[in-house]
């Protein structure tokens, strides 16, 4: 079980004059219950990467298997991919519509064509995963804060159950309250229901705080690939291409850099702390 | 005298049913008083809903007092003759890049408020390209604004409130919607603006690495001015900016956990280099104890 990209190319405007190759041959396997981050500049190619894995965009060459099934083959059932991969937009909270937030959840369940019981028992559950409290359920979408609407989109998602969880940027534009809710809400999903989660973002220390994996885009290419310490190993490279490694990885190279045996590896405040204060034991 | 003064500033958001009564009233900004001298570069932090974007619509007329007064450059915002005086004196820049360009070409959407305001088609073309030298898209004049970036957008508008030559400039959560390297492009030009044309800026943010150059910082909490001081002021008291869930730089929490851990490391640092400068002078002293 596990999504698969092999030789993918994808051309935007094929034929035309705003011809532009936005993925240049990616190969990629998310193994089932992994929590994949991808980050890279504005136009890197993130967004398109990700628009393949549900099948929204078709690759102009090369295949994407999701559970050994070719996506693109003749009597796949597209359908049932969508709802299998659920893709959380940038903004999405842009695609309420509804006339309140509980309805609206339901909307993705009940294209699915389940009975009406079961579509309520997933947008209750769904509502409840994302910590949106009941007085909301029946409010306009439009009555709630920035942070709220964002939550009441990613359970429009997740009352569809997938298996793989998208997110384009889920927290940009929220106050850091509302970015770690929903960040750590996502957390718990991933461990409570072994969901894959793949987790687009700008925000190194997120990605460094959170997942197992990051996919580094380049120009429409896969530049690393690889465990967060590791990829944040090429702190100078990662800044030529508009990024940049956590703050603390920094304070760890210069540590080092005046001579103590620090842990360059070190991406989160935790893992600076005891490598520094390991450091000061051992010598003193 | 202050470029900004706000007296007991208090504003009431009213929601209005169908038949126009008041259902709910609620306190945005509650008595807040702020003095804001000409060249400052001011950040202010706090929360969605905080009050902060509320109180910054007041700094050119957007919106009025409920009760309290706002004066910019000594006039009254709720002084409707005096309006158009505020207007080009304090210039606002939002949020979103998409909502506030205009112009179909960029030097079109910059030239747009002083030909508002009567200024002279050859004083235009003069400000016109003053300012967008000073955010670095001078290059960009014939483009269209909707093929740029998002910082790139952010600098036209920036620009175009340059233009009008304010005394000073709002820019509201401007980097909210941008990539890292929007966002610093961004906060340069700001920088500039303060430093080499004397500008008095109000950035409004949730990045604490952008407030960290400020001369001072003012946290907002429920429509109050909670903390206020200069950015090491403020980041020392990193236990209650937690107790907020506001953020705090990665560099100043480490520093701070290193310090509950029993380091002697001082509160209140901001940048790598202070903070390699506090733990190295640490080692060599055991090190040579050691010896």
């Amino acid at each position: 079980m596990s999504i698969k990209i092999e030789h993918l190319n994808y051309i935007y405007s094929q034929g035309t004059a705003y011809e532009k190759q936005a993925l240049t041959d990616i190969n990629l396997e998310l193994p089932d219950g992994q929590f994949a981050g991808v980050i890279g500049h504005t136009g890197s190619g993130k967004s398109t990467l990700i628009q393949h894995l549900n099948g929204l965009i078709k690759a102009t060459e090369g295949t994407v298997y999701y559970n050994g099934e070719n996506i693109y083959a003749e009597n796949y059932v597209m359908k049932d991919l969508r709802s299998r991969v659920g893709l959380v937009f940038q903004y999405p909270e842009y695609q309420l519509f509804e006339v309140d937030v509980f309805t609206d959840v339901c909307f993705g369940p009940k294209n699915l064509g389940l009975p009406k019981e079961e579509v309520e028992k997933r947008a209750y559950e769904a509502l409840r995963q994302v910590g949106l409290k009941e007085k909301y359920f029946k409010k306009s979408p439009f009555e709630l804060s920035g942070g709220q609407k964002r939550r009441a989109a990613i359970a429009g998602i997740l009352a569809m159950q997938p298996e793989v969880l998208i997110l384009d940027e889920p927290t940009a534009g929220l106050d850091p309250r509302g970015r770690d809710d929903i960040l750590e809400q996502i957390a718990r999903l991933h461990a409570e229901r072994g969901i894959t989660v793949v987790l687009v973002s700008h925000s190194m220390e997120d990605i460094a705080k959170y997942v197992e994996r990051i996919i580094v885009m380049e120009k429409g290419r896969v530049r690393f690939d690889d465990t967060p310490k590791k990829v944040f190993e090429h702190d100078r490279e990662l800044e030529q291409i508009g990024l940049a490694a956590p703050q603390v990885t920094y304070v760890m190279r210069e540590l080092k850099n005046r001579g103590m045996d620090v842990d360059l590896c070190a991406t989160t405040i935790d893992e600076a702390k005891q490598s520094i204060l390991r450091c000061m034991a051992g010598r003193g | 005298m202050g470029i900004i003064e706000t007296r007991h500033l208090t504003h009431d958001y009213q929601k209005i049913d169908e038949d126009g009564k008041t259902q709910v009233s609620c306190r945005a900004v509650d008595d807040v008083d702020l003095d804001v001298s000409p060249g400052q570069f001011i950040a202010i932090l706090g929360h969605n809903g905080s009050g902060k974007s509320t109180l910054a619509k007041h700094l050119n007329a957007i919106l009025l007092p409920t009760q309290g007064t706002v004066y910019v450059d000594g006039l009254d915002t709720r002084d409707a003759e005096k309006l158009d005086a505020i207007r080009q004196r304090a210039g606002m820049v939002f949020q979103n890049p998409d909502n506030q360009i205009i112009g179909t070409v960029v030097e079109e959407d910059v030239a747009f408020g002083p030909e508002n305001m009567g200024v002279s088609p050859r004083e235009i073309e003069q400000r016109v390209e003053a300012s967008l030298k000073t955010v670095d898209m001078w290059e960009y004049r014939k483009h269209s604004p909707n093929r740029l970036s998002g910082g790139q957008k952010q600098r036209v508008a920036i620009a175009g409130v340059v233009a009008m030559e304010p005394m000073c400039i709002v820019l509201d959560e401007p980097t909210a919607m941008l990539d890292p390297v929007g966002r610093k492009e961004v906060i340069r030009a700001a920088q500039k603006l303060n430093r080499e044309k004397q500008v008095t800026i109000i950035l409004i943010t949730h990045y604490m690495e952008e407030v960290i150059e400020a001369d001072r910082v003012i946290v907002m909490d429920q429509g109050k001015i909670l903390m206020q001081g200069t950015p090491r002021e403020i980041f020392s008291r990193v236990e209650e900016l937690k107790a907020h869930r506001l953020d705090v730089p990665q560099v100043t929490m480490l520093a701070h956990e290193l310090r509950k851990s029993g380091l002697p490391i001082p509160e209140g640092i901001l940048t790598v280099e202070e903070l390699a400068d506090a733990i190295s002078p640490l080692v060599n002293h055991t090190e040579s104890k050691k010896g």
